[in-house]
């Protein structure tokens, strides 16, 4: 199966991912490669099956909507690239 | 003392004949002297570990001691340790030190377990050969050129070099069991579900699973002893009572029913490894077990699924390393887009990058059914494989690899040629059943493992299957030189 250098450039965007040219191109052969492979799976029958999220069918779990955690905001917060007085700092994105 | 198993060790600790400190010393030295050739640690803990045995001292001293109090082991890089750096073998998280601990690291350190370092992976998890690490390459002890198998490869190999008793380790698709058979050492991966993934760093969610390594099946037993359980912090564990895995381990295997996949005895098997699979079965026979040709009619489809639903997991599971919270930030973003891209292009390596954008490829808008949806419909079709062959059988075997440790650079410029390393092995993953490798021969000096493969939550019959072959083969003894 082929797959586009648009193609490989949209995905790109949509997994917030820079590629360069180059890149595009070595993705072109080794995406293509990888969906060969995947296109193996067209070959099944799998009409009256139900699709398999979880190996033992289990249920989500539920707890009482109750506070369990302490605040750690400092010891996350001591963790990040950039931080001040409590928030995150990121690129300003609203001039 | 460097060749003694964990149960062994544990005796020497209780009998008083060396103390956890000087335990500790003594591979802490080893890991110093040796580790230089195999890159097996990313990060080596000495004061801590030091700081931990002294204490499991004092708990013996007290008489409170565990079998693991004092045991000196390692973590694979993967489990979130408080204080101490957690990589994931990348350089998005190079600098990155957790505020809390794993569910599997505060159940060792809770049983006094001394952990020394953390072993290399493959980036995130992702690969078959220990190649992708960000701390560089693993090498084989058994052939110095050759891969030790990924992504648990440091475990496996520092188990192998005896630079650590045992280690843990995790698998998505086989990331335990085929460098468990590269570098000759035993390693489980448990039922899905089994041992917590709290604070295991996440790849593919209904696939990952945290698991053993070390090189007898009773260490792999004592170490499932302390990881096993219900956890309410992880959502995907379940709550099901856990047997002492070491109190069945010496049950005789008269009648034992043994399934022979014919799937996975094709023309992909060299004819030497299946020599030694074979001669491995034939050790159980004499054992008392019987053996019969099951089918596995689906296997052919379980790589081409599981491509599908692992990268489209670590697509989602990756996403949160975006450059705000924690891990690696680009130099001076211009704009909020610019610091994601940038980021995650600089701060991920190849493979990662690959999977990410084949994961995102399978879920958007177009392709979803096509891929996602159809790869989960072929799972139930794998997972009703397994519990047909389990109506006849109670365990199955097979090779875990196809081939024995390939060369260093063989298969990197091929990502499809490297999936197929797992050929044995990822099956049992979306199946979501435990299965282990064993030491079970050598070809040309490198290692064989015997894969089995068991029903749910047959944990314990695995490792007594494993037990009870290893007191009448020694290739788990053998040591590289």
């Amino acid at each position: 199966m082929t797959i586009s250098r648009e193609d490989i450039e949209k995905v790109a965007v949509l997994a917030r991912i820079r590629v360069d040219d180059e890149q595009v191109s070595a993705l072109e052969t080794d995406l293509g490669n990888i969906l060969d492979l995947v296109d193996q799976l067209s070959a099944a029958d799998t009409d009256a099956v139900e699709p398999m999220a979880h190996p033992l069918n289990a249920v989500q779990r539920l707890r009482p909507d109750e506070v369990t955690e302490t605040n750690q905001r400092e010891a996350f917060q001591a963790i990040a690239p950039a931080t001040e007085n409590g928030l995150y700092l990121v690129p300003r994105v609203i001039e | 003392m460097h060749n003694k198993s964990v149960a062994e060790l544990s005796r020497e600790l209780e009998s008083g004949k060396i103390s956890s400190v000087e335990l500790a010393q003594q591979f802490l030295d080893r890991i110093e002297q040796e580790d230089g050739k195999y890159n097996s640690f990313i990060t080596v803990t000495e004061d801590q570990a030091l700081a931990d045995a002294k204490a499991a001292d004092e708990l013996r001293a007290a008489g409170n001691a565990t079998p693991w109090t004092g045991i000196p082991f390692a973590h694979k890089d993967i489990f979130c340790t408080n204080g101490v750096r957690t990589t994931c073998g990348s350089k998005m998280l190079e600098n990155f030190v957790p505020p809390y601990n794993a569910t599997v690291t505060e159940n060792f350190r809770k049983a006094g377990a001394v952990c020394l370092g953390k072993t290399n992976m493959d980036e995130f998890a992702m690969g078959s050969s220990n190649e992708s690490s960000h701390f560089g390459p693993v090498t084989n002890p058994w052939g110095m050129k050759r891969v030790p198998g990924g992504s648990s490869g440091g475990s496996a190999t520092a188990v192998a070099a005896r630079l650590v008793p045992a280690a843990t380790a995790t698998d998505t698709g086989g990331s335990i069991r085929q460098p468990a058979a590269l570098c000759g050492v035993t390693g489980l991966k448990p039922t899905y579900g089994r041992v917590s993934r709290y604070g295991m760093i996440a790849f593919a969610s209904s696939l990952d699973q945290g698991g053993t390594m070390a090189r007898t099946a009773e260490d792999n037993a004592l170490m499932l002893n302390v990881m096993a359980g219900f956890d309410p912090k992880d959502s995907t564990s379940l709550d099901r009572e856990v047997p002492d895995y070491t109190a069945t381990l010496n049950e005789p295997l008269k009648g034992l029913r043994i399934g022979l996949p014919k799937e996975y005895f094709s023309d992909q098997l060299s004819p030497a490894m299946e020599e030694q699979v074979r001669a491995a079965v034939k050790e159980y026979e004499k054992l008392g077990a019987t053996v019969k040709e099951v089918s596995l009619p689906n296997a052919k489809l379980a790589i081409a699924a599981y491509y599908v639903i692992a990268p489209a997991e670590a697509s989602a599971n990756l996403s949160r390393f975006d450059g705000v919270r924690y891990g690696y930030r680009c130099e001076d973003p211009k704009d909020l887009m610019d610091l994601y891209t940038r980021t995650r292009a600089e701060g991920f390596g190849t493979e990662v990058k690959r999977r990410i954008l084949v994961g995102t490829y399978a879920l958007s808008a177009g392709y979803f059914d096509a891929y996602y949806l159809k790869a989960q419909k072929v799972r139930r079709l794998i997972q009703q494989d397994f519990i047909n062959a389990f109506k006849d059988v109670d365990v199955l075997m097979s090779p875990t690899t196809p081939s024995p440790a390939f060369i260093q650079g063989e298969k990197t410029s091929d990502p499809v040629t490297m999936y197929l390393e797992d050929v044995f092995t990822i099956a049992i993953n979306l199946a979501g059943i435990p299965a282990m490798s064993v030491p079970a021969g050598f070809i040309d000096g490198l290692p064989v493992g015997l894969q089995i493969i068991g029903d749910y939550f047959s944990e314990a019959r695995l490792l007594n299957a494993a037990h009870q072959f290893q007191q009448v083969t020694d290739w788990h003894q053998r040591e590289p030189q």
